[in-house]
């Protein structure tokens, strides 16, 4: 990897722009160290009361057990929420969002899509977003906000009653926080092949150009 | 530890795996056992590598699990009530649960046993049930979540906690309500007081109109709808009015003291 990542700089050397710049790059990391020990205790957890026909094997869980996952998880929670609070608020404040993922045309998403799956779809500048990225970046960051949502709902159905009623109900939340959790490592599975796909948009994301 | 985690089958509960190894322990070395057994296990199987180093995560996590306690202590309103459904939406046959088997289930004489008051209370005289049952009684039909997530919905009935509180004069000043029941191994486990005293909180007599059955805790649950279900003690036979945090039964082995809902 760091090889790929080495030839690759000199290919194109850097232009001296800041593609992502050092908030996102810190939440960035962050997050997915949060979303790792949310996932993997998350899977642990819904070991004991499976809502399918299946179980995590234990080697990708995180915890060992009920009790010890739950202590991850209510621990990574924090992680998770504060750092994405100042993901968003910095966002929103930059205009960060409105600029790099704005707007999402469905013209321009189909032509992308079409373009992506020819191998036709440029990476030139990193600096600006295509549409299947644009739609991608923000579907995930409206999952991450539901996620959390219902993960509340599902901690607090009786002192968020109001939010779990938002869901239908309890149970109802603990199955939109299973879809959730399965639209987040689906989306990571892509986003991380295609990072390695395009390794300067890794390097982007870890020095910031 | 890799050779316990091999030892280990996808699909099999750990906990009821080391509960069963106890049961053919001989009795000394299973009570050792499951004295310093229960947080070593936790402790080696929360990371799946060496103790040494789950040690230090392991009381990080501890910390924040007591900081998530006060946390959640904010959060509770008391005048939050939990949500209450038709008698239709009752599930049927309501679950049974707990660590061991139904025909395991304490068998209480109904006129032999006395619900002991002990603690922080003017009169610690104990109650048969026959007393008890003379108090008034309110129904609910409200949701029971486990802590492993799945749900049930199931009517009790009995007396609210906060008036048999104020019967025997208890100091609701302090911090906890501490029961302890008749399972083996001895079930307890500490309800904080302003838990205590909301109005859905009950000394629970009946399920389902009916004198609760062996399965739901014969003689008297704690229901607690606030709580989750491991919070809802059965087979109660005193209650202790303390400012002493006495522990628990799954408390302590790591789940969070508080487990409001």
């Amino acid at each position: 990897m760091s090889s790929l990542t080495v030839s690759d700089q000199h290919v194109t050397p850097p232009t001296g722009k800041v593609i992502q710049p050092g908030w996102v790059r810190v939440t960035h990391w962050i997050n997915a160290f949060a979303m790792a020990l949310m996932i993997m205790s998350g899977w642990q957890i819904y070991n004991a009361s499976p809502l399918f026909d299946f179980r995590f094997p234990s080697s990708i869980t995180l915890g060992g057990w009920l009790a010890g996952a739950l202590l991850w998880h209510f621990a990574a929670m924090w992680l998770l929420v504060v750092n994405g609070l100042v993901y968003l608020t910095v966002g929103f404040a930059t205009g960060r969002f409105r600029k790099k993922l704005l707007p999402i045309t469905p013209s321009g998403v189909i032509s992308d899509i079409k373009a992506a799956l020819t191998f036709r779809l440029a990476h030139d500048d990193l600096t600006k977003y295509n549409y299947v990225q644009k739609l991608l970046y923000t579907g995930i960051i409206v999952v991450g906000i539901v996620i959390v949502l219902s993960g509340l709902s599902i901690w607090k159905p009786v002192q968020l009653h109001w939010l779990a009623a938002l869901f239908g109900d309890y149970d109802i939340a603990r199955y939109v926080h299973f879809i959730c959790m399965s639209l987040i490592v689906a989306f990571l599975i892509v986003h991380v092949a295609l990072a390695l796909l395009v390794p300067k948009s890794l390097r982007a994301m870890i020095i910031g150009r | 530890m890799g050779r316990m985690r091999s030892l280990l089958i996808p699909g099999v509960d750990k906990k009821l795996l080391v509960r069963d190894a106890v049961k053919v322990m001989p009795d000394p070395a299973r009570r050792r056992f499951i004295a310093g057994g229960a947080s070593l296990g936790a402790l080696t199987l929360l990371t799946g590598c060496d103790i040494t180093d789950s040690s230090s995560a392991e009381e990080v996590l501890k910390k924040v699990s007591k900081f998530n306690d006060a946390v959640q202590a904010w959060i509770f309103n008391p005048d939050a009530l939990a949500p209450t459904f038709p008698e239709s939406a009752i599930t049927k046959p309501f679950p049974f649960n707990a660590y061991y088997e139904v025909d395991d289930a304490p068998e209480i004489d109904g006129k032999s046993w006395k619900l002991e008051v002990r603690g922080l209370v003017d009169n610690k005289k104990s109650w048969t049930l026959e007393e008890l049952y003379k108090l008034p009684q309110v129904k609910q039909v409200t949701r029971h979540i486990c802590v492993e997530g799945w749900s049930a919905i199931g009517s009790w009935s009995g007396t609210p906690l906060r008036d048999f509180l104020k019967i025997i004069g208890a100091d609701t000043s302090a911090k906890y309500c501490w029961f302890q029941c008749a399972d083996k191994e001895g079930y307890n486990s500490p309800l904080d007081m302003r838990t205590a005293l909301h109005p859905q909180t009950q000394m629970t007599f009946k399920f389902a109109d009916e004198i609760l059955p062996r399965a739901y805790g014969f003689p008297m649950k704690i229901r607690v709808p606030t709580k989750l279900g491991f919070k809802n003690p059965k087979y109660v036979i005193s209650m202790e009015v303390t400012n002493e945090y006495k522990g628990g039964y799954w408390e302590d082995q790591g789940y969070n003291s508080f487990s409001g809902n």
